[in-house]
């Protein structure tokens, strides 16, 4: 997983709710059975004007002018600012995956739906819940301010703005630390493996109807 | 000190808890599917890892699969190449069971699991799609996970977790008659919205949901998250062990016994308290058919299209109008003049025996209306197809004019062939309205699979309850 410790970049704003996976990655790029180059299709049917498909040459299709991707201003931006429930629908982790190949390295919300926020978290991209009255802040300060700055720093829990106000958030201990390690979760469970494996003796002797072997 | 259901599942399955209270929790049940699975089993083999227990895995191939034309395979080459992925990982590592493209049990994860009785109650059931809920209906813990813990729960069987807080969501009372479990999970998502749930796992109980069949259980649980809660469940009762019996994983004989005596238990102690508490009337549910691109922009037959200006607050209003002006429809036009071009009658939401048997209830000696382009019945799995075809279902639906298919997600994510052409309107029994959910530019209503049938014959969205 890609660490996260401090963060300081351009921020794009999406000033919708209820943005949902199949929004962030239509479903034709979930044929593909890598786990990058999901960025060129980041919001693919609000980006492009024409359809894509997997294989297509994104730079001989039309970009829509009015997507907020596109427009100049927000080249380069690595910190994405949405409305509630943001990432809502599928589990698909294309979602997250694309948000990271396309340079996000955050995203500031209201709230996230939930699988969505999770799958963040095993990547690296950090998901940040603020309050509302804060958002509407920086919609409103991303809009007119050209070149927009903030940094996420993680070990404060801080958001900080340009004009030095920082805005705190919460983030549970064990996700905080495996981000700024960058640990790989599955080594940190493995830990535990022969706790598991007791755990799941006794399981089989307790309830063995879990541990069918076959079809009947 | 007495506890919810979801304490007990919890408590069941915990390994380990770390200081800031994240645990450990054991997996039971992984069902595999070809979209969500090869970079999970990439990642495990780049690590040089194993799986830690095969025989959890329940495998199937069914996003990408066709509906039609089997003898010529997957004619799309990206497609063909995730299935196939998959056939050499099951092949490479093995699991309790797997049914490929075209075996005869192949089908929807979410219908094959609990078909097949590998979906028991007390058990951590998870998988790469969000439906996963659906098991939930078994008095499971049951919910989707993303592709790095796909990669997890096979290299560990476990998953880090932190507990959700409980919200009870009680229907009282009786439905009316043509009035089903979709019609219920849609009006609760059109109450609490489709972030209600979030944070939350959903207990649905009450004298409703008692009274529903498995297939309507699964129906609702499967919903729970469009209400934004990654696992909804009902606790056990006889009709849960009813459906179980004589599955080909459920146990057998002593084994039974024992298993039914403790999963008697899996339900809420009577004074368990719960984080909140959220109450239906089930006399008050009408049919219900979503008219926006969010399942809570839903509407009663007997409604309106409302107008931005209903709406307050700016960011939901800016909503609400973004939506009509995708759906194509003015506000305020009656849910009943919304003509319809197509109708897809399936996905995990929808596709169990009595789905199929509710729309054919609607279908039998009436005729899919001339201005519908396409009416597809696209059966759960081959199973359900198989018992569909024993009682004549399928000779009603094409009969009908309905197009009757082999078994799989089909046009619910339009992955395959089955799809929406830019601003066709379609009747769907499916769980998700987005923007070009089934099909970029296509429009997505969602309903129950008689209404569906009621849509299809009208030509647009009709109130079944007045067909005789």
């Amino acid at each position: 997983m890609e660490k996260f410790i401090r963060h300081e970049g351009l921020v794009v704003p999406l000033d919708r709710s209820n943005v949902d996976t199949d929004a962030i990655i239509p479903k034709q790029f979930l044929k593909l059975i890598k786990r990058s180059g999901f960025g060129p299709n980041l919001f693919d049917e609000w980006r492009y004007l024409d359809h894509g498909e997997p294989g297509m040459d994104n730079s001989r299709r039309t970009p829509n002018p009015n997507f907020v991707l596109n427009q100049a201003r927000y080249q380069g931006a690595s910190i994405f600012l949405a409305r509630a429930n943001f990432g809502c629908g599928s589990s698909r982790e294309h979602a997250p995956w694309a948000l990271q190949d396309f340079g996000f390295r955050a995203i500031l919300a209201e709230s996230f739906a939930d699988i969505f926020f999770n799958n963040c978290f095993k990547i690296g991209l950090l998901p940040i819940v603020l309050p509302k009255a804060e958002l509407d802040a920086l919609f409103g300060l991303t809009e007119h301010t050209p070149g927009y700055r903030l940094t996420v720093d993680l070990p404060a829990q801080c958001v900080i703005r340009p004009d030095g106000h920082a805005i705190t958030f919460e983030v549970d201990a064990f996700r905080k630390e495996s981000l700024l390690n960058g640990w790989d979760e599955i080594g940190l469970t493995l830990r535990h493996a022969e706790k598991i494996r007791a755990f799941e003796e006794r399981r089989r002797s307790e309830q063995p109807w879990l541990f069918a072997q076959g079809l009947h | 000190m007495a506890k919810t259901l979801y304490d007990k599942l919890w408590e069941n399955h915990v390994v380990h808890t770390e200081e800031d209270g994240t645990a450990l929790l054991y997996i039971d049940r992984h069902l595999v599917h070809e979209v969500t699975s090869p970079q999970a089993f990439e990642g495990l083999k780049l690590a040089g890892r194993k799986p830690w227990r095969p025989d959890s895995i329940v495998a199937t191939a069914d996003h990408n699969t066709p509906t039609w034309n089997w003898e010529r395979g997957i004619e799309d080459p990206v497609s063909r190449q995730q299935v196939e992925t998959l056939d050499a990982n099951i092949g490479e590592y093995g699991a309790l069971v797997y049914f490929p493209f075209r075996d005869k049990r192949q089908g929807i994860v979410h219908v094959i699991g609990p078909e097949h009785g590998a979906t028991l109650p007390g058990m951590t059931v998870v998988c790469g799609d969000s439906h996963t809920s659906t098991h939930g209906a078994f008095a499971c813990l049951a919910h989707g996970i993303g592709t790095s813990e796909v990669e997890h729960v096979l290299a560990t069987q476990c998953l880090l977790q932190k507990k959700s807080k409980t919200l009870l969501i009680r229907v009282e009372g009786k439905v009316g008659a043509g009035v089903t479990a979709k019609d219920i999970a849609l009006a609760i998502i059109g109450r609490i919205g489709t972030a209600g749930g979030t944070g939350y796992a959903i207990e649905f109980g009450g004298a409703a949901i008692r009274a529903l069949s498995m297939e309507g259980r699964m129906t609702l649980c499967n919903m729970a998250i469009e209400a934004g809660a990654r696992v909804g469940f009902v606790a056990v009762d006889q009709t849960t062990i009813d459906y179980l019996k004589g599955r080909p994983l459920a146990p057998q004989g002593e084994l039974w016994d024992r298993a039914v005596a403790y999963w008697r238990t899996l339900v809420s102690d009577a004074d368990a308290r719960f984080d909140a508490v959220v109450e239906f009337d089930a006399a008050r549910i009408v049919p219900q058919v979503t008219w926006g691109t969010s399942p809570e922009m839903v509407s009663g037959i007997d409604g309106a299209v409302p107008a931005p200006e209903d709406f307050s607050d700016p960011v939901k209003r800016e909503g609400v109008a973004r939506a009509l002006d995708y759906m194509g429809l003015a506000p305020r036009t009656p849910i009943r003049q919304i003509p319809i071009d197509k109708v897809f009658i399936g996905s995990c939401t929808n596709s169990r025996i009595e789905d199929l048997r509710a729309a054919a209830a609607v279908a039998k000696g009436r005729h899919v209306a001339s201005s519908v382009k396409q009416a597809l019945v696209v059966p759960g799995s081959g199973l359900v197809r198989a018992q569909a075809e024993r009682e004549g279902l399928d000779r009603i639906f094409i009969a009908a004019g309905f197009e009757w298919r082999q078994p799989g997600c089909s046009m619910c994510l339009a992955m395959n062939d089955d799809r929406l052409e830019p601003g066709e309107r379609c009747a769907s029994t499916s769980n998700r309205n987005f923007e070009g959910r089934q099909g970029a530019g296509g429009r997505t209503h969602l309903l129950s699979p008689a209404m569906a049938a009621a849509a299809a014959i009208a030509g647009h969205f009709a109130d079944v309850r007045e067909l005789s």
